[in-house]
């Protein structure tokens, strides 16, 4: 305690106790406070002090009801007659918090005009600032010349306020802002740093969609008249946008790199970060910024070496070998006092350590593990989970460290992430198998958590039949019918029962514990028992439990069940199993993977909030939710639950049943300036087609109702579009200003034709003119017709991607019987990478084994795709491709499925 | 693999601005972002957020996919919320801008009571720092000079027989400052 603190003691205790009347404070006793407000002659300490008290409650987050924000709003304008600045600055930041609750707080303009003109620099600034809050889009123009006048301000803060209040507004009233630019270029030029930073960002809101204007800002801002970092990192995001576009340009390269020996680190960081990120980079362009960001990694100062860190992390993901050089800087960060810090650098040498490196970092790991919190530990061991997978030789010491973290303390998601980590090990790296179930079995000995029994028997009933010797299992899943509750004995008896069926040496034994499971009190286990006796009794059953490959897609049946139950004219006849799809255990084991690695890029890509669009209010929260064409059958599945979701509240597209699939992106059937912006989304039922038209009206002044499409066949090649039956269109009841809409037309699909078809569509709709402000239309309108772009059916529609393991077998079993071979020459084409695109996107497929990533450069490649046709016939496609700069690419491409026809198709669908 | 979202072009910046005491209550907060609409959702976030930076003292840290700086000064936590794709060392300096202003304005002692007696100094004191979430100013000394005190020039405040000395002295002694800042 310092010393004048110690003098003033007597006193502060007095003033403490009047100030702890924030305490006691409530909503009542300040508004009544506020009465003070209307005194005079005005005193403008109470005043002062009232005013705290009620931004000490709405910093609370106390809410103010309507009525008592407008009383006070209100009274608050009487205290305009005083001229006392210390009350005036008070009274604008009521003004403020008040004028999102209050109403008609437009009327107060007038008071605050006259402090524009203020000699005082405070006044001045804060009344611009209030003023821009309050208004409204039709108020500015009284403004404007204020306004303009302001942003050229020699007072720097008066510059800011207008600056910083013209961000704002330009969200609702751009034209009008557009119209400052000369002002705001001018004080791009401001002697003062922080101004340059407002005024940049400002002309950059005006200027973005004018490419070469941006280049231009960029370029001649580059050659270094600001002064404030802020600014330049504005400026080197700038420029990571412009590259950006360019689809591989390095225009801005140079200048990012510059930046990287700034005098500032903000701006270094964030030039070294924009490196990072840029598109396809090489070794050779990250090297000065990964140097950059090492520099870093020392640094005394917690938050830029968190920054560094976390850059470094998310570089390693797709390119360790870049990070390498930082390892040694990194393993020191393991220690640091900072948890998160120490996490990233864990999880980034992971990444980056190489073989020789795993068992000194797995030693540092272990000291560390006890003091970190189980979110930390989870992260730690998706990471060790992924080294494993990597250096397959070093599984026995990633094995013994996840079965002695097993072992410690933890909550259920950590422990389930370790038994995960373990599963996926066992699957990838068949020689680790005997020893990590051996430690399965130990841990569940002691396993608190059902749900985590229960998945280890399961696997110890379906891998340990197939091990050396099945019988040391045995004694631990017994173990387990005498100690545990109903639903860990139940899956232990199944496990058990997979022994007998599977190892006939151990089968009498087993048969005589099971035996004793029929006496149990609970029913299932009772019941397992029972089936598994009765399996076991004769060899022929045995051998048919065994062959039962297939299965039904569970999530398919779930939500087909869910349906069943949930319409009661459905129940009118038994469920239909037969409309599942069933899948083979191998491809169920492919899906289980698939999400697994698709849970692990997300984490991993650290996923984005909505937070960014959430700052910018006008910015479009219509964004569609596209996946990337290379993780094809994971998008499409999570795309598909989306829609599917919002098409469950529609009882007549619930009646369809489950949706086969839909297409990943919407197609864009306007541009996305027009009146009227309108996409498709194609779905496919088993019987069904459904044209789903997301809408959104442009234009504030008018109302469309009873929005509809009309659908035309256009053009038809293969003569199939007969097949297809109107079934009917839901409207959307009306479209308002910047309010989605959704329009559904569903067609049936007689006898399961899939035809291929153009067509053409207009938007009809009746409209009426509204007020833009209140939004209320007049009670007349008139019908009106609106021309939308063409939409193509195509093949890829009818096929969903789907995740093989295993092509080269499937190919093989397919046989060559219905296969089709076609060769083209695609000279539009400019390079391979080019042409697995687009044959992903034109088949539909997914591609199998990492063959849809290709070489920038590559001369020849190989691209295996498999997918499934509505109906359930599996597809395998294979395309050999070369390249020639002179022909442009040739394209091999043989299907094979079980349906000449349907290769046929897909062979031709490329043409 | 393109820079979908990337750091935000815009000037928005600040998420919210929260400050606690040592038992984690609320001195003062304000979210310019929706992320938290309700005071209930707005209390969770920030127990979570006391909950995960009292121990340790660290500057920094992630909690519901943003990127938090902090600061610990005497019996208060002062924090910066901002989306993951910010930049860490910007949030920094506008902490750093804001904090170092209110040891200014309460003469050093930036601690509960302090901000308690001295409520309209912080709460003016952040408006000028950050406005609706864009950065207003990150020179401290301007930010200080930009907030008025109790009783400014032009009088109305307690008239100088009224005061007490310990009020005279610290009414001199910020007069004292503020010339040496200008």
């Amino acid at each position: 305690m310092s010393m004048k603190k110690d003098d003033e003691t007597g006193e502060a205790s007095v003033k403490y106790a009047e100030h702890s009347l924030f305490a006691g404070l409530d909503r009542s006793t300040a508004l009544q406070e506020a009465r003070v407000f209307n005194e005079t002659p005005i005193s403008p300490r109470k005043c002062r002090a009232t005013i705290t008290k009620i931004l000490y409650l709405i910093y609370q987050s106390e809410v103010l009801q309507t009525k008592e924000a407008t009383e006070t709003f209100f009274s608050l304008t009487k205290l305009f007659q005083n001229q006392d600045t210390s009350l005036r600055q008070a009274v604008y930041l009521l003004i403020k918090e008040l004028s999102t609750v209050a109403e008609d707080v437009i009327m107060v303009t007038a008071s605050l005009s006259k402090d524009l003109t203020s000699r005082s620099e405070i006044s001045k600034a804060n009344a611009i600032r209030a003023l821009c809050k309050i208004t409204d889009a039709s108020m500015i123009q009284g403004i404007e010349r204020f306004l303009k006048q302001a942003i050229v301000d020699k007072n720097h803060a008066i510059s800011s306020a207008a600056l910083v209040s013209s961000l704002h507004l330009f969200n609702n009233s751009k034209d009008v802002v557009r119209r400052w630019a000369n002002e705001v270029q001018e004080s791009v030029n401001s002697k003062t740093g922080i101004t340059q930073y407002h005024a940049l960002g400002l002309l950059y809101q005006i200027r973005q969609h004018d490419r070469m204007a941006v280049i231009k800002l960029v370029q001649t801002l580059s050659r270094g008249t600001l002064r404030s970092p802020f600014a330049y990192c504005m400026l080197v995001r700038y420029s990571a946008k412009i590259m950006d576009e360019e689809e591989g340009a390095r225009s801005m390269y140079e200048s990012l790199e510059g930046w990287l020996r700034h005098r500032n680190e903000m701006v270094v960081y964030e030039a070294a970060r924009a490196i990072c990120n840029m598109r396809d980079v090489t070794a050779k362009e990250l090297f000065p910024a990964v140097s950059a960001l090492q520099l870093m990694l020392v640094s005394h100062k917690p938050s830029l070496r968190f920054a560094a860190i976390r850059t470094l992390n998310k570089l390693a993901l797709t390119l360790p070998a870049a990070v390498a050089q930082c390892n040694l800087d990194m393993e020191n960060l393991i220690t640091d006092p900072n948890r998160s810090i120490a996490t990233y650098a864990i999880t980034t040498l992971l990444k980056t350590g190489n073989e020789a490196s795993v068992d000194r970092l797995m030693k540092q790991i272990t000291g560390f593990m006890s003091e970190i919190s189980d979110d930390f530990k989870i992260i730690v061991v998706d990471a060790i989970r992924s080294l494993c997978l990597k250096f397959p030789a070093k599984q026995s010491v990633m094995i013994n460290f996840l079965s002695n973290i097993l072992r410690d303390e933890g909550g259920y998601e950590f422990k389930r992430s370790i038994v995960e980590a373990i599963f996926d090990i066992i699957y990838h790296i068949p020689e680790s198998k005997e020893y990590a179930l051996s430690h399965l079995c130990e841990f569940i000995e002691d396993c608190e958590f059902t749900k985590l029994a229960v998945r280890i028997l399961h696997l110890l009933g379906l891998e340990g039949p197939k091990s050396a010797t099945p019988s040391k299992f045995i004694r631990y899943i017994y173990n387990r019918i005498i100690l545990e509750n109903a639903t860990v004995k139940a899956a232990a008896v199944s496990a058990m029962g997979h022994f007998a069926v599977e190892c006939p040496d151990l089968r009498m034994r087993i048969r005589v514990l099971l035996t004793r499971a029929l006496d149990d009190n609970d029913d299932e286990v009772r019941d397992r028992a029972a089936l598994f006796l009765r399996v076991t009794s004769s060899d022929e059953l045995c051998a048919h439990f065994i062959g039962l490959g297939d299965t039904y897609s569970w999530p398919t049946l779930e939500s087909g069940l869910v349906n069943y139950l949930a319409h009661p004219e459905l129940q009118r006849v038994p469920f239909d199993i037969t409309s599942i799809p069933t899948v083979s255990r191998d491809q169920e084991e492919a899906e289980k993977q698939r999400q697994k690695t698709a849970k692990q890029e997300n984490i991993a890509a650290l996923p984005k909030t909505a937070a960014a669009a959430a700052a910018t209010p006008s910015s479009n929260k219509f964004a569609s939710t596209a996946g990337s064409t290379g993780a094809g059958a994971s998008a499409a599945a999570d795309i598909t639950k989306g829609y599917a979701a919002a098409m469950e509240k529609i009882p007549q597209l619930v009646m369809l049943g489950p949706i086969f699939k839909s297409t990943p992106k919407p197609v864009e059937l306007t541009e996305s300036e027009t009146e009227y912006v309108v996409s498709c989304v194609k779905h496919v039922f088993a019987g069904h087609l459904v044209f789903q038209f997301n809408c959104r009206n442009t234009i504030n002044d008018v109302l469309l109702e009873n929005v509809t499409v009309a659908m035309t066949v256009e053009s038809n090649d293969d003569g199939m579009a007969g097949g297809l039956q109107l079934e009917g269109t839901i409207a959307a009841p009306k479209l308002a200003y910047d309010v989605p809409g959704i329009i559904y037309v569903v067609y049936k699909r007689l006898s399961g034709v899939s035809p291929v078809v153009t067509f053409g569509n207009t938007l009809k709709f009746v409209v009426k003119d509204c007020d833009p402000a209140t939004g209320e239309a007049d009670d007349e309108g008139y019908e009106d017709e609106y021309l939308i772009e063409d939409l193509e059916l195509t093949t890829a529609d009818y096929i969903q991607p789907v995740m093989t393991l295993d092509f080269k077998n499937k190919w093989e079993n397919l046989g060559q019987e219905h296969e089709q071979v076609e060769t083209f020459e695609l000279s539009a084409v400019p390079s391979v990478k080019a042409a697995v695109t687009q044959i992903i996107e034109v088949l539909g497929m997914d591609a199998c084994d990492g063959t849809g990533s290709v070489q920038e450069k590559a001369a020849t490649h190989q691209l295996l795709l498999s997918g499934m046709f509505v109906g359930g016939v599996n597809v395998l496609v294979r395309c050999r491709m070369a390249f020639d700069a002179s022909s442009g690419v040739t394209l091999e491409i043989a299907a094979r499925c079980t349906d000449a026809e349907m290769c046929e198709r897909i062979v031709n669908s490329i043409a | 693999m393109g820079r979908v979202n990337g750091p935000s072009l815009g000037l928005y910046t600040v998420k919210a601005v929260v400050v606690l005491d040592s038992e984690g209550k609320r001195l003062l907060a304000k979210y310019y972002a929706p992320d938290y609409p309700t005071a209930k959702d707005q209390r969770v976030f920030e127990k979570a957020l006391f909950d995960k930076t009292k121990k340790l003292q660290s500057d920094i840290v992630l909690l519901d996919n943003q990127v938090i700086v902090y600061k610990n000064s005497h019996d208060v936590l002062m924090y910066f919320v901002g989306t993951l794709d910010e930049n860490e060392l910007i949030l920094s300096a506008a902490l750093q801008a804001f904090y170092e202003a209110l040891s200014m304005l309460l003469s050093g002692q930036v601690e509960k009571r302090a901000i308690l007696e001295n409520a309209d100094l912080v709460f003016l004191a952040l408006d000028e720092t950050i406005d609706d979430g864009i950065i207003l100013e990150s020179d401290s000394t301007q930010i200080a000079a930009r907030v008025t005190k109790k009783d400014s020039a032009e009088g109305g405040g307690v008239p100088i027989t009224e005061q007490t000395i310990a009020q005279a002295l610290r009414q001199a002694q910020e007069q004292f400052t503020r010339s040496l800042l200008k």
